[in-house]
């Protein structure tokens, strides 16, 4: 049974990888540069599909854009020439990584202002119990007096 | 001052609301065209199957032109067809077609059977057209203006109610314009 359970496993994990895209006969010749198109795949998204990056995605298009980068890493384009090619044709929404610009900024900065401001909020929260905490150590009395208050007024006493 | 910080709360939820619900009124798939008011890239597309004549860029200047991106293959393209038809039978302003990675003769059977509402179309097997027209899906549809600019991109089925209500106001507006 056991066998039977880890050959079938087995088997899924084998079509699993052959689904895969990009497929084996996308790779490049040359390691170095199939190394390099495989870190871009991954830096683009795929426009049809848009949570995937094309190195994800079976759509025809990704695939087409795969074959884009390729060719324009065979014409000896830089990482960002190819970036820049596409982002060209597509925008920054081509990009999975929204670039730190202008339109941009509060997303990036957004994160920080929150820490930012809950740093700030609990520093004050902290403050200001250690300043009740050290007024209410120094007598004792104000609160004797409250809680005699209190019983008195529920007729407890 | 300590009872106005309880309102902190839902001052922060009204904020956030009403960010939100500006939000839903966008279409966030929609990625903008990088093309509005710049050239159309050029190409030169051969004819499909069984035509004489294909599609290069140079043959949409001069005049207001529609580019329509199709395929085959492409369901929306089917329900969008027919409205391509009417507005070529109207005349009012010629449509170009590209055929986009249809298998050879399929786009030519396609048309043949639904009719051909294209003054010209190209062949673009390969996908490498679309990809410079920042092709997301098809269909999809331009408006050039005289100069050859690219001056809107619509994505999805051109609608009676999209026709009607926008490209069309916005080719006669085109086609009033001076030649610049």
């Amino acid at each position: 049974m056991r066998q039977i359970l880890a050959a079938m496993l087995a088997g899924l994990m084998l079509a699993g990888s052959a689904l895969a895209s990009p497929g084996p006969e996308e790779r490049m010749e040359d390691a170095q540069l199939e190394a390099r198109a495989r870190a871009l795949y991954d830096q683009l998204r795929c426009v049809v599909c848009q949570s995937q990056s094309i190195d994800d995605s079976n759509a025809p298009l990704a695939a087409d854009l795969r074959a884009v980068v390729r060719e324009r890493l065979l014409a000896g384009d830089s990482d960002a020439e190819v970036k820049a090619y596409l982002r060209d044709r597509y925008g920054d929404y081509v990009l999975m990584l929204p670039p730190v610009q202008g339109n941009t900024i509060a997303l990036w900065l957004f994160p920080l202002v929150v820490l930012a401001g809950g740093g700030i909020a609990i520093l004050v929260f902290v403050r200001g119990q250690r300043r009740a905490l050290v007024a209410g150590d120094d007598t004792g009395e104000g609160d004797e007096a409250r809680a005699r208050a209190l019983s008195d007024e529920e007729g407890l006493s | 001052m300590n009872r106005l910080f309880l309102f902190l709360p839902l001052a922060l939820f009204a904020v956030m609301a009403a960010y939100f619900a500006l939000g839903l009124r966008e279409n966030p798939g929609e990625i903008p065209s990088q093309l509005i008011d710049r050239e159309l890239p050029a190409f030169d597309l051969p004819p499909i199957q069984g035509h004489v004549t294909g599609l290069a860029s140079a043959d949409l200047a001069g005049e207001v032109s529609l580019l329509n991106v199709f395929g085959s293959w492409c369901p929306p393209c089917a329900i969008e067809h027919p409205m391509l038809m009417q507005i070529s039978r109207s005349g009012v302003v010629p449509i170009y077609g590209i055929d986009w990675k249809d298998p050879p003769g399929a786009g030519t059977r396609w048309l043949e059977r639904n009719g051909n509402p294209y003054v010209r179309i190209g062949n673009d097997a390969e996908g490498r057209v679309a990809i410079d027209l920042g092709i997301t899906g098809a269909p999809e549809t331009f408006i050039i203006d005289r100069a050859g600019r690219v001056r809107y991109r619509h994505v999805g089925v051109i609608t009676e109610e999209v026709w009607d209500r926008t490209l069309l106001p916005l080719v006669e507006h085109l086609q009033a314009e001076d030649m610049p």
